[in-house]
Formats: C-alpha cells, sequence, structure tokens
C-alpha cells in the first residue's frame, strides 16, 4: 500500500530523527551536566560526556540545597490538591455528565473563560483573600488554590469518564435502593477508577510544576516549594553553582518524567472523550 | 422507578462550586475594580480613579513596548509551533523506522517543568560552557561565542526558540490524534484519483484537519500570551525589556513597584486583547472555512 518512494521515505526518516534530537537534546545535555565536576562544566568548547563522571552535583543538591525539602513541600502540597480536586470534582461531574443542558453550559463557559484571562488579574485579590482566611503564606492556602485551578480540566475530563459508564448500571443501583451517596461511591468510583487515577496523577504534575502562585503566594523559606528553589538558587548563586543547580533540576523532573510515562495514552484519550457529546 | 437526569440533585455541585467562587470568580472581579483604583502595596486607603490607569497606560512606553513583545512572541512562537507540529504529526502518522520510540521521545518536554525547560535552555545558551556555542564554534561556523540570550540582536529570537519547543510536543499529540482520526481509504481514494503527496495534503488532509488546527491554534496562542515562568527563568524580560513578556511587564508593577491597581487593569488590558484576538480569528477562519466549501 506504500507508495511512498524508498528516497522520499529516507528523507523524511532523517527529518523525524532531526525533530527527535530538537526536542530530547535539552534533557540530554541537562542529564550529562549534572554528572560533570564544576571545572568541566565551565570549561570553553563543551563536550558532550563528562572526561569524569561524579555524583558530587547531587551530594550537593540534596544536602547542601535544601532540595530534599522544598521536593517534600512540593509533594505534600501536590498530593492534597490533587485529592481534594478529585474529591469535589467527582459529583460535580456526575451532575455534568447525568443531567442534559441546563447546569452544563455555564460550567463549560466557566472552564473556558478561565483558559482566557492571565494570573496576574486574580493574584493580588487571590492573595488579599488568602490573608483575611489567615491562609497566607502556608501550604493549605497553596493547596486550595492549586486545587481550582486544576479544577476546570479535571472536571472536563471526569464528565467524560462518567458518561462512558452505561447510565443502566446506576438506575438498578437506584431500584435496589442506593441513594446519591452510594452510588457515587459504591457504582460509579469504582468503574471510573483508572480514569480518577489518571485525573489525580495530572492535578498533582500541574501543582508539582507550577511556579508563579508558588512564587507570589508563599514567602518564607522553610515553606517553599521546589520550582521556586530552583529559580532562586540560579538567581542568587549565579554561574558556579550550575553543577548542583543540573542536578537538582534533574531530581525535580524525574517524577513527572515517570508519572507522564504512565498518563500520555489516558490524557490524550480522556481529553477527546470529554468532548464527545452523546 | 426513578427518571435518568432529573432525579440528580444539584447539591452535589456544590463543593465545587464553592472554592471556584471563593478563589477563582470573586479574585477575578475583584481584580478588574482593582484596575480602576489607586491601590498600591502597604496603601491605607484606596481610592476609585476610573480609568486612570488606563489612561497612564497609553502614555507608558513599556506597556506599549511589552505589549508588541508579546505580540511577536505569541505570533511567532504559535505559528512556529503547529506549522511544525503538523508537519512532526504527520512524518509520525507515516510508518517510518522507529516510530514507537519518537513518539516516546518528542514527549520529552512535556514533561518537564518550566522552571527547568528555562534552566536547561540556558544551559544550552550559555556563551562559554554552552552547547550551542560549542556546536558552532566546533563546526567552524563562528568564532566568537555569541551571548544567546544577553543580547539584543539574538535574546527574542533565542527565547522564541524555546517558546516553540516547549509546546510543540502537545500541538504534535493533539494534530497526530486529529491525523489518525481521518479514514485511510480516504487518502486512498484520493490517491486512486490520481493526487500526489502534495495534493492528498492539500485536499485531503488539510480541510479534514482544519477544525482541529483551528482550535489548537486558539488555545496555544491564548496561553503563549499570558506566558511566565519559561521567560522569567530564560532572561527575567532582559536584556532591557526586549523579552518582557505582558505578563512579566505586570509582574515587576505589581511585585517589584507595588503598582497593584496599575497590574491589575495590566491583567484586564491582557484579557481584553486576547478575547477580542480570538473573536476577530475565530470569525476570519469561519468564513474561509465557509467559502472554501462553497
Amino acid at each position: 500500500m506504500n507508495r511512498t518512494p524508498p528516497l522520499a521515505r529516507f528523507a523524511m526518516t532523517i527529518a523525524l530523527w532531526t525533530f527527535v534530537f530538537f526536542l530530547a537534546f535539552p534533557l540530554v545535555w541537562l542529564v550529562l551536566t549534572s554528572f560533570k565536576p564544576s571545572a568541566e562544566i565551565m570549561q570553553r568548547g563543551a563536550q558532550l560526556l563528562p572526561d569524569t563522571w561524579t555524583l558530587e552535583n547531587y551530594r550537593q543538591a540534596l544536602f547542601g540545597e535544601r532540595i530534599l525539602q522544598t521536593a517534600f513541600n512540593t509533594f505534600r502540597v501536590a498530593v492534597a490538591s490533587s485529592l481534594l480536586t478529585l474529591a469535589i470534582a467527582t459529583p460535580a461531574a456526575y451532575v455534568l455528565a447525568r443531567r442534559p443542558g441546563g447546569v452544563n453550559k455555564p460550567v463549560v463557559g466557566w472552564i473556558l473563560i478561565s483558559q482566557t484571562f492571565p494570573m496576574i488579574l486574580i493574584i493580588v485579590p487571590l492573595f488579599m483573600i488568602l490573608s483575611r482566611l489567615g491562609l497566607g503564606n502556608t501550604h493549605l492556602g497553596l493547596v486550595l488554590v492549586y486545587t481550582v485551578w486544576s479544577l476546570p480540566f479535571v472536571l472536563w475530563m471526569l464528565r467524560g469518564y462518567v458518561r462512558n459508564v452505561p447510565v443502566e448500571i446506576e438506575h438498578s443501583a437506584a431500584i435496589d435502593g442506593a441513594n446519591h451517596f452510594q452510588i457515587i461511591t459504591r457504582v460509579l468510583i469504582p468503574l471510573i477508577l483508572p480514569g480518577l487515577v489518571a485525573t489525580g496523577l495530572y492535578g498533582f504534575i500541574n501543582a508539582w510544576n507550577e511556579f508563579f502562585f508558588a512564587l507570589v503566594l508563599v514567602k518564607s523559606p522553610e515553606l517553599q516549594t521546589i520550582q521556586v528553589n530552583l529559580a532562586r538558587f540560579r538567581g542568587v548563586e549565579g554561574l558556579a553553582r550550575w553543577g548542583p543547580l543540573a542536578a537538582g533540576s534533574v531530581l525535580a523532573t524525574i517524577p513527572t518524567l515517570i508519572l507522564f510515562g504512565f498518563l500520555q495514552k489516558g490524557l490524550v484519550s480522556g481529553l477527546l472523550s470529554g468532548g464527545v457529546k452523546q | 422507578m426513578r427518571k435518568s437526569g432529573m432525579a440528580i440533585p444539584l447539591w452535589l455541585l456544590i463543593p465545587a462550586l464553592l472554592p471556584v467562587l471563593v478563589f477563582s470568580v470573586a479574585p477575578l472581579f475583584q481584580g478588574i475594580w482593582l484596575g480602576f483604583t489607586d491601590y498600591e502595596l502597604g496603601a491605607r486607603e484606596t481610592r476609585f480613579i476610573g480609568f486612570e490607569n488606563f489612561r497612564y497606560m497609553l502614555e507608558d512606553r513599556q506597556f506599549w513596548r511589552s505589549f508588541r513583545v508579546g505580540g511577536v512572541w505569541t505570533v511567532a512562537v504559535t505559528t512556529g509551533e503547529v506549522v511544525l507540529g503538523l508537519m512532526l504529526a504527520m512524518l509520525l502518522n507515516a510508518r517510518l523506522p522507529g516510530q514507537t520510540l519518537a513518539r516516546v521521545l518528542v514527549l520529552a518536554p512535556w514533561a518537564i517543568p518550566p522552571v527547568i525547560k528555562g534552566l536547561m535552555w540556558r544551559l544550552i545558551y550559555h556563551p562559554d560552557a554552552g552547547a550551542l556555542n560549542g556546536a558552532l564554534i566546533s563546526l567552524g561556523m563562528i568564532d566568537r561565542p555569541i551571548q544567546w540570550l544577553t543580547s539584543f540582536t539574538w535574546a527574542l529570537p533565542a527565547v522564541i526558540v524555546v517558546g516553540i519547543w516547549s509546546s510543540l510536543p502537545t500541538t504534535t499529540v493533539v494534530l497526530l490524534a486529529g491525523l489518525q482520526a481521518i479514514p485511510g481509504e480516504v487518502r486512498e481514494a484520493a490517491a486512486i484519483d490520481g493526487a500526489g503527496a502534495w495534493g492528498q495534503f492539500r485536499h485531503v488532509t488539510l480541510p479534514l484537519m482544519w477544525p482541529v488546527i483551528m482550535s489548537i491554534t486558539a488555545l496555544q496562542a491564548m496561553w503563549n500570551f499570558n506566558s511566565f515562568g519559561l521567560v522569567f527563568v530564560l532572561t527575567e524580560g532582559g536584556p532591557a525589556g526586549s523579552t518582557r513578556l505582558p505578563m512579566l511587564f505586570a509582574y515587576e508593577e505589581a511585585f517589584q513597584f507595588g503598582n497593584l491597581a496599575y497590574a491589575s487593569a495590566l491583567g484586564t488590558v491582557m484579557t481584553l486583547v486576547i478575547g477580542l484576538v480570538l473573536v476577530a480569528y475565530m470569525r476570519t477562519q469561519f468564513r474561509a472555512a465557509q467559502g472554501g466549501t462553497a
């Protein structure tokens, strides 16, 4: 069936792998840099592979640069916010998926609008509201902000998953006397569990990677997230610290890289199924 | 027996609705309101000053500059990623050798936090130790290192390349999903009718893909215009504002100079600009689509 001439296929293969090189090389360079001794990193005429491989940068990043502490902070915030997002989004997704029309329009409208406005517009009032609630400069405040911030996409995906569940199952549970709470917890949640896991991981990654809110809303160094820590220690320490910085960056990327590996299929299909109308 | 739909109570929405109202809707309206006041960091009282902030903006050269930079950045990054994304998606769909591996590797930047994307590229662009200058010098293409991120000539193009690199995976994945939804028979039929590779692309693939291309372009343009973390880490808007995107400008106004009201007004104008451009874009695309099929 393939009519493309061999020469064209050869050119296309070269083009494909040029793209792959462009997209993957910076990560490769970062990883290799993280294993180079400081003197080698700053050498002119940079080499791809380290002459001497060293773990010194990792040692310094882990024990000297508060990477562990800030990673733990971020992990706490990310887990709490993704669980909270699922807890409030699941019943909402159930309503949206099973009540056609009516509430759906304003909610979908809000999901779209929330994508358009810049965060600078809400950050100042958000800061004021959080302070008034006594949540300024706290992890709980950040958890709530991340929850609301992930919610549109999570809701969109979960609505799609719920729609794929045959409604008859819920009807028969209702006939057996189950109330709405029981239908959600005993019937729906087990059926959409893979979707919940995928969406929860999405929320986790979202929070783990987030920078702007964490930069503005959290002031105490001991509460800082890992992204702010990495962005900051570039600013203050300057050039000489590239080794530990590269090592810290590799460590901070590993969780998201692994989770994305699991997720990519589910995310794309969830994104598309959320959009399918029935 | 319960009827479907009507029986499900609306109060199940409340747990999701309440935080959205408190932490998203309320701050949004308050932010718009702040743009019409003289609120500053640490100010005792706040006055309503009408359109004063917006009038000041019209005379503020920094404002015009940052919105121009934002415009160039948004158009260049969005066009680049959609054109390259379409090419890449088609290559990934062409059953070339190593396709499965390529599909995984291509997603690499997707998973990386924006801050670290910025740090990575600072390492690539580093004048002395960077991979780019190293490669160009050893290939004999330049003889002195180029200051990629601190020169007026190169900073904006260099940052735009990172922007394209950063969002190419998302765009490609969406476009690839669109391509895979085109039934193979459609293209085979065109091939039997004698359409060459370009003809198939022009008359079959492109028209069928148009809705997907249109929506991803609009979404990405929105995200790119509001972009912050990547450029903040790369250049902090420098040198001398030549990469200062609107978000970076507003951030500086708010948190370096304490002009919270002015920053909020900037946010409102950003929203308006995005909204107007999107509406205009949707209109022309809609007309073009109708004209094309007629």
